[in-house]
């Protein structure tokens, strides 16, 4: 259901020459839901690319459960590691929902009726039935959403990592999504710039800038530090910090 | 197929046309289509004969004879080249009014008018009745190579967003002044082409990663198509026969 997830000194360099990932050690426990905050160009994408193999570090090495991310495992990891992206338009390519739902599944070697349940299943669970044969650039911005997460959760994975999931959203629609994401049991991995999203999602933060981990804890203590936020280029919503302290005039 | 169409061809109705497979309906155009190009010119009984056979397909796809003229205009252009034909062919002539023309060349004319018609009207029909996904999948369903059809599903999913992007960069551009009615101004379209180019290939990269992060090996998993009737095989089966024989008879007596 959850799988644990070890990443030791990992380093990754774009062609270009841009290192996005310098020496990166992080240790999530199975069904555990942590945020990664950090700037743009952090290297928080990267990161997420390495989780089930489809950019290969340069340096150190990613566990998923007891498997190393290494080409032999790819199959499996890619079972136990759903990513879901931050553009849905890229990961929603199939002519219906329904179809892109069951890409993955398909992939796994799931037919017929089998393949069905899996796809009502995941559809279920992001209340997409009534688009799910629809073509998915009729969609609005959180059906696409809601659709590529289910495309995702289709393949059961252990462990969902999520790049940006509320960016472009709505707030009904940034609620439902919390709402959905809240009653998943895998590990949670969500890289965002929406601090609420992650102070109610998950306990534990990793802020990462210049392709580095720079802090690492509870997210309302991090979220706090208002000052180590502002090193980091991130800045905690207006209301969101001394409202014990009214500011003095 | 609930509320959003794929394209503009596709006409929203419910008729028995529209319900049948794809496949069926595929293979239905190529025959019809078939027995319309083998048909000797001569024979314009049985142009007659195929124009009303179509003319009832299309009413019972509740297409309209209007929407059916507007969209033959696409023909248009092809047409066009058979009017010269009389007059630059030669041969023997005759004269219409006070010009002469070419008897061949009217023959010529006509061949290519009615045909072009005709053929025209059946995949105005195929397309109005069939959305274009599913005539994908219908020549998937008949064993059209995997990569063609994969790449015609990929080509039809990201035109429309291609199509967007080309739109935002035109609209950014005008926002700041740019009057494409000048040819000095041509450079931004040059540049906007490449540039829309380079962000066409690096979605193509970002959905491939998305692909291979769903387990993509390569191959694009086939999923299985409803059964469908064998009466909607023997209906098609039955018009073919009916456009073959119109073409076989055409093809003695002439």
């Amino acid at each position: 259901m959850s799988a644990r997830i070890q990443i030791s000194g990992l380093g990754f360099a774009y062609p270009d020459g841009k290192k996005a990932l310098e020496g990166v050690d992080l240790e999530l426990e199975a069904g555990e839901r942590v945020a990664i905050l950090g700037p743009n160009g952090a290297g928080k994408t990267t990161l997420a690319l390495h989780f089930n193999g489809i950019l290969v570090p340069h340096a150190g090495s990613i566990t998923v459960g007891d498997l190393p991310v290494v080409e032999e495992n790819y199959a499996e990891i890619r079972r136990m590691v759903g990513l879901v992206f931050q553009d849905p338009n890229d990961q929603l390519f199939m002519p219906s929902v329904r179809e892109d739902v069951a890409f993955g599944p398909a992939n796994l070697g799931f037919v017929g009726d089998d393949l069905e349940r899996k796809v009502d299943a995941a559809l279920d669970i992001v209340a997409g039935k009534e688009f799910a044969h629809r073509p998915p650039h009729h969609l609005s911005g959180g059906e696409k959403r809601r659709a590529s997460l289910a495309t995702v959760l289709a393949m059961s994975p252990d462990v969902l990592v999520l790049d940006e999931p509320s960016s472009g959203l709505d707030p009904a629609g940034r609620r439902e999504l919390i709402v959905t994401l809240s009653g998943l049991p895998m590990t949670l991995v969500v890289i965002t710039h929406d601090l609420p999203l992650a102070l109610e999602l998950c306990p534990r933060s990793v802020i990462m800038n210049h392709g580095r981990v720079v802090a690492d804890g509870a997210t309302q203590a991090l979220l706090g530090d208002v000052e180590m936020l502002a090193d980091n280029r991130l800045e905690p919503p207006y209301n969101f910090v001394r409202v014990e302290d009214p500011p003095r005039s | 197929m609930g509320a959003g169409h794929t394209h503009a061809l596709y006409v929203h109705e419910h008729s028995a046309i529209h319900r049948m497979a794809p496949q069926t309906k595929l293979v239905a155009a190529l025959g019809m289509v078939a027995s319309i190009a083998v048909t000797p010119r001569e024979a314009i009984w049985a142009f007659a004969v195929y124009a009303v056979l179509i003319g009832s397909i299309a009413a019972l796809s509740r297409i309209g004879p209007g929407f059916l003229a507007a969209r033959l205009l696409a023909v248009a252009p092809f047409v066009l080249f058979a009017f010269l034909i009389p007059f630059i062919a030669t041969g023997e002539t005759v004269e219409i009014g006070f010009v002469e023309v070419s008897v061949p060349g009217l023959w010529g004319a006509w061949n290519i008018l009615i045909k072009a018609v005709l053929g025209a009207s059946v995949s105005i029909v195929l397309t109005a009745t069939t959305e274009v996904a599913e005539i994908i999948r219908g020549l998937g369903v008949l064993r059209a190579p995997a990569l063609f059809t994969s790449i015609a599903v990929f080509m039809i999913r990201y035109l429309e967003l291609i199509t967007d992007e080309l739109g935002r960069m035109r609209t950014a551009m005008t926002a700041r002044g740019y009057d494409p009615r000048w040819i000095a101004q041509a450079r931004p379209i040059a540049t906007s082409a490449g540039a829309l180019f380079v962000r066409s290939y690096e979605r193509g990269e970002r959905i491939h990663a998305a692909m291979l992060a769903r387990g993509f090996t390569g191959e694009m998993p086939t999923f299985d198509r409803p059964a469908i009737a064998r009466s909607q095989w023997v209906v098609v089966l039955v018009v073919i026969m009916v456009f073959v024989a119109v073409a076989t008879v055409a093809l003695l007596v002439t």
